[in-house]
This record gives C-alpha cells, sequence and structure tokens, in this order.
C-alpha cells in the first residue's frame, strides 16, 4: 500500500529510487580507476621524450589499447557521476540545473567517444 | 510560488576547518578538476590519433618548461584525488571513523599524494 497522496504522486515528490545506482557505480568505477589510471601515469611519463612513435607503439598493442579504452570509459563515467553531484548541490535554479546536466551528459559522451575512437584509430590504423 | 529570500548561515567564515573536512573539500575540488584536466586528455589522444604532425604541437607543449610544470601539477591533483578516494573506499566498508585515526588518515593523504607524485617524475627524469 503505497502512503504517497495522489497530489504527491502527480507532482513526482519523493525519492527517485535510482540513488543507490549511482552510488554503486561510482563505486565501482572508483576501483577499476585505481589499477588503470596508475597504469597510465607510469606508461605515459615513462614515455616522455619518446616522441610520438613511442606512443603511437604504446598504444598499438592489443592489452594497451583495451587498457586505454576501459580507462576512457570507466574514467568518463565516473567523472561524469561526480560532476553531476556537484552540479545538483550548488545549481539551485531548476531549469539551469537541468541544462548543465544534460549539457554534462552530452559532453561526457563527444569526449568519451572522441577518446575511444582516437585509441582505435591508433591501434588499427597506421596513422 | 515565489522564491523567499532567506539569510544563510555563515558557515566557511566561522567553522573551524578540521583535516578531515578539509580532505573531503580538496576530494571534491580535485575531482572537478580532474573532470576539465579530460578535454586535455582528450586532445592528447586525438591529436596522437592524427599523425605525426598533430601530435608534434602536443609534444611541443607538453615538453616545455610551462606544459612539464602543468603536467606535475596534474599528476598530483592525479594523485591526491585517487589517495584521498582510496580513504572514501575504505570509509565506505566501515574502517577508518575512529576520531584521531581519521584525523591523521586526512592529514596523510596529501603527503602520501605529494610522495608519490615526487617518485613519479623523479623515475620519468632518471629514465630519459
Amino acid at each position: 500500500m503505497s502512503l504517497r497522496t495522489p497530489i504527491a504522486r502527480v507532482r513526482g515528490l519523493g525519492s527517485a529510487r535510482e540513488g543507490v545506482h549511482h552510488w554503486t557505480w561510482q563505486r565501482i568505477t572508483a576501483i577499476a580507476n585505481v589499477p588503470l589510471v596508475l597504469w597510465f601515469v607510469i606508461g605515459a611519463v615513462g614515455r616522455t621524450g619518446g616522441g610520438y612513435e613511442a606512443y603511437q607503439a604504446w598504444l598499438s598493442s592489443p592489452l594497451s589499447a583495451t587498457l586505454m579504452i576501459l580507462l576512457v570509459v570507466s574514467v568518463f563515467y565516473h567523472a561524469r557521476l561526480g560532476v553531476q553531484v556537484v552540479i545538483e548541490d550548488y545549481v539551485h535554479h531548476e531549469g539551469l540545473k537541468v541544462a548543465a546536466l544534460l549539457a554534462l551528459t552530452l559532453a561526457t559522451f563527444l569526449l568519451g567517444g572522441l577518446c575511444v575512437v582516437a585509441v582505435l584509430m591508433v591501434a588499427l590504423g597506421s596513422s | 510560488m515565489a522564491k523567499v529570500e532567506r539569510p544563510l548561515s555563515p558557515h566557511l567564515q566561522i567553522y573551524r576547518w578540521y583535516p578531515t573536512m578539509a580532505i573531503s573539500i580538496a576530494h571534491r575540488v580535485t575531482g572537478v578538476g580532474l573532470a576539465l584536466g579530460l578535454l586535455l586528455l582528450t586532445w592528447w589522444l586525438v591529436a596522437l590519433a592524427s599523425g605525426p604532425e598533430a601530435f608534434a604541437t602536443v609534444y611541443r607543449v607538453t615538453t616545455s618548461w610551462l606544459g612539464g610544470f602543468v603536467l606535475f601539477i596534474y599528476t598530483y591533483v592525479v594523485l591526491h584525488h585517487l589517495v584521498s578516494g582510496v580513504r572514501f573506499l575504505a570509509m565506505d566498508v566501515g574502517w577508518g571513523y575512529d576520531i584521531e585515526l581519521a584525523r591523521k588518515v586526512a592529514l596523510g593523504v596529501p603527503a602520501v599524494a605529494a610522495a608519490l607524485t615526487v617518485i613519479t617524475w623523479i623515475a620519468l627524469l632518471l629514465a630519459r
């Protein structure tokens, strides 16, 4: 038996019922990020001075390309969840909040998509 | 319904700063900074995919003194967010709530992050 009044149901008040999903995925991507980010920082910092050839060779191997794509997906999803919370906390104007959240989603998909395609081009192409 | 303007209770100017509070805010600030930094990562990857000529510009910028400095700061920001993030993950499973322990661990976060940053960059300079 629902304790919500009809007006509350119409207005869509109350829990969004999806909060834990956000919390869980923030943690999952965080845990995945730890080894992936460390792998990337060490690999990228360790190859400075190697120039284009070093980085191209690095990301061309199947394993490195896969790890890089996983890093991109995990990091962009994690960033999106995090910035979403920041926007929800500090933007109080409802219309502006909706617009900002939408812009965030579109931006992360655009930039994340760019990164994935770039890695694929490096790994598959000869550039 | 008209929005009623209500006075905001002063908080940042009143409450004394604790290490745990500072680390929490730093986690958020570094997080937002890193999110913006993803633009740089995208730029780097797209340049790499665009071939040697496009990458040459990126390479010149990142190996300049200013670029190197920015990358050094960026490494610290990444490692700070990572270390304080690991602390929060541990607290999620119930570890580290003892008041004194929490304070000490919070103070340790920037120290560990700085140490890791220095180690990474020393290793980089040695490998060159």
